[in-house]
């Protein structure tokens, strides 16, 4: 149960990836997608727990750190979705508590925080590493972007991402 | 009741909180609401955080040398054939954000239709005279477009997003094809950029717009020389800037500035157009002038491209040759 629940996350992630790479782009606003990827990372965390979350953050976060066309350095978004991950792990206990379903608000709102967290936290290590040299105010110009794409496909595509991921959940663990 | 309080703001609370106890260990523990609710098993462990933190800093400090990429490739092997195969399944349906165009946009596209058919029909009347001179044209522009160079032709199945700050695609035409890292790439509008890495079925290409791309330029009027880079802005437009080497010239609005360099070891080969030259300006402060290109190519509608190879190069799909025809 514990592999089938990986692989189907594992499986999650890579669809993500790919919808992300190869197609969402014909939709970009100012080229910026929606992070497909950060929505089933917090998507995992939400359901699964922070520890889960984190792991599936830096492993996805890896893949889009060296499957082609990626050119930044390597770790990058691994540290990015990873603590994107981990915000989401945060917020899952309070809402786990709560009838076990999060609220919808509540979900929303750790997209929101999440996608700010990983985005800016990718562009403030672009500017620590000196890699790819981009001024602040297309920086949080891209940041505010991608907020607003990840809030509007939340409610499209997380229900039912969190659905698959809390069916594959042992009974009495769900919270 | 604690549900009801703003969470964005508390998680980015605790984020930051966390990144703060990274460095001075335990000033507050993890289970701040531990009075108030069992320990969750499943609850990030600060100990997993730090070990993929670590992770993530000794993946970026393998990157600085070329340790990783092998990996690379390897991810290029496993996902480049599963990025084409998305990108020929969703071509159908790429076309749908044409459907939203504004009206603007649509009468303005009428409008350039009517001309191009006006255009069109005139040429229909002086139909037999005109046929042979475009057969003329057509081989012309055809050599003017592959500029004697053997072409690799290639789909872009995948692009990185504005998130990533870079501004690179995938093609899906490899080594298997005969293509190796610095070549140019080109469409027939224009320079698109070069190939950074390839793997045996795909290739990374580097955009110009990118702000690291920097090409060799020469303004077609004038013959200055200058580089030109990406000026990094994030929409997918994209503009230029030139920088001479001789300051004291000016361009003219208009004017057209090509590649230069040799192409033998450098990576872009001569004379292919990079983008007309909209503005100059000159700044007071370093007495320098950066001059605005808008690139030729459409980078928001990349589809079809050449990989310049040498001629002769066997592959496993058509090149096509200087001559334009299919070899």
């Amino acid at each position: 149960m514990n592999s089938i629940r990986g692989a189907v996350a594992a499986l999650l992630v890579i669809v993500a990836l790919l919808l992300q790479l190869s197609v969402f782009s014909y939709f970009s606003w100012d080229g910026v997608v929606p992070d497909l990827v950060l929505l089933v990372v917090v998507a995992a965390a939400l359901v699964r727990g922070g520890q889960f979350g984190m792991v599936l953050g830096f492993c996805a976060g890896v893949l889009l750190d060296v499957v082609p066309p990626a050119d930044h350095t390597a770790g990058r978004w691994a540290i990015a979705l990873l603590l994107a991950g981990y915000v989401a792990g945060r917020v899952r206990p309070e809402v786990g508590s709560h009838q076990g379903r999060p609220p919808a608000l509540t979900v929303m709102a750790t997209v929101a925080g999440c996608s700010f967290v990983g985005t800016s936290v990718f562009a403030l290590s672009g500017l620590l590493l000196h890699d790819g040299s981009t001024g602040t105010g297309s920086m949080l110009e891209v940041v505010g972007i991608s907020l607003v794409w990840d809030v509007l496909l939340t409610p499209l595509v997380l229900p039912w991402m969190m659905a698959l991921l809390r069916r594959l959940e042992p009974e009495r663990l769900r919270a | 009741m604690a549900l009801l309080s703003p969470p964005p703001l508390r998680s980015l609370g605790k984020q930051l909180s966390a990144l703060g106890r990274d460095h001075p260990p335990g000033a507050e523990g993890l289970n701040r609401r531990g009075s108030l609710e069992p320990k969750d098993p499943r609850a990030p462990k600060r100990a997993t955080l730090v070990a993929l933190l670590l992770a993530g800093a000794c993946l970026i400090t393998l990157d600085q040398t070329p340790a990783l990429a092998p990996v690379r490739t390897i991810a290029g092997d496993v996902f480049g054939p599963a990025e084409s195969a998305v990108s020929s399944v969703a071509r159908p349906f790429t076309d749908i954000p044409g459907w939203f165009d504004s009206r603007d946009k649509l009468r303005g596209d009428i409008a350039d239709l009517k001309a191009q058919n006006a255009d069109l029909r005139r040429q229909l009347r002086i139909t037999d005279f005109g046929r042979t001179r475009l057969e003329e044209y057509d081989g012309l522009t055809r050599s003017a477009a592959t500029l004697g160079y053997s072409l690799v032709p290639a789909r872009v199945v995948a692009y990185g997003s504005a998130q990533s700050f870079s501004h690179t695609v995938t093609i899906d035409a490899g080594s298997a094809s005969g293509i190796s890292p610095d070549m140019t790439v080109v469409t027939g509008d224009g320079l698109v950029g070069r190939v950074l890495r390839v793997s045996r079925t795909t290739a990374t290409v580097l955009l110009i717009v990118d702000p690291t791309s920097v090409v060799g330029g020469r303004v077609g009027g004038s013959m200055q020389v200058g580089f030109v880079h990406g000026s990094g802005e994030v929409s997918r437009g994209g503009t230029l800037d030139l920088e001479l080497v001789d300051q004291s010239v000016a361009p003219v609005k208009g004017e057209t500035v090509v590649t230069w360099g040799e192409g033998q070891d450098a990576p872009y080969v001569s004379g292919v157009p990079i983008g007309k030259v909209t503005g100059v300006f000159a700044s007071v402060r370093d007495s320098s002038r950066t001059v605005r290109v808008q690139p030729y190519v459409d980078f928001g509608a990349l589809d079809v491209v050449g990989v310049v190879v040498p001629n002769g190069t066997k592959g496993d799909r058509a090149v096509i040759g200087p001559d334009g025809k299919l070899g």
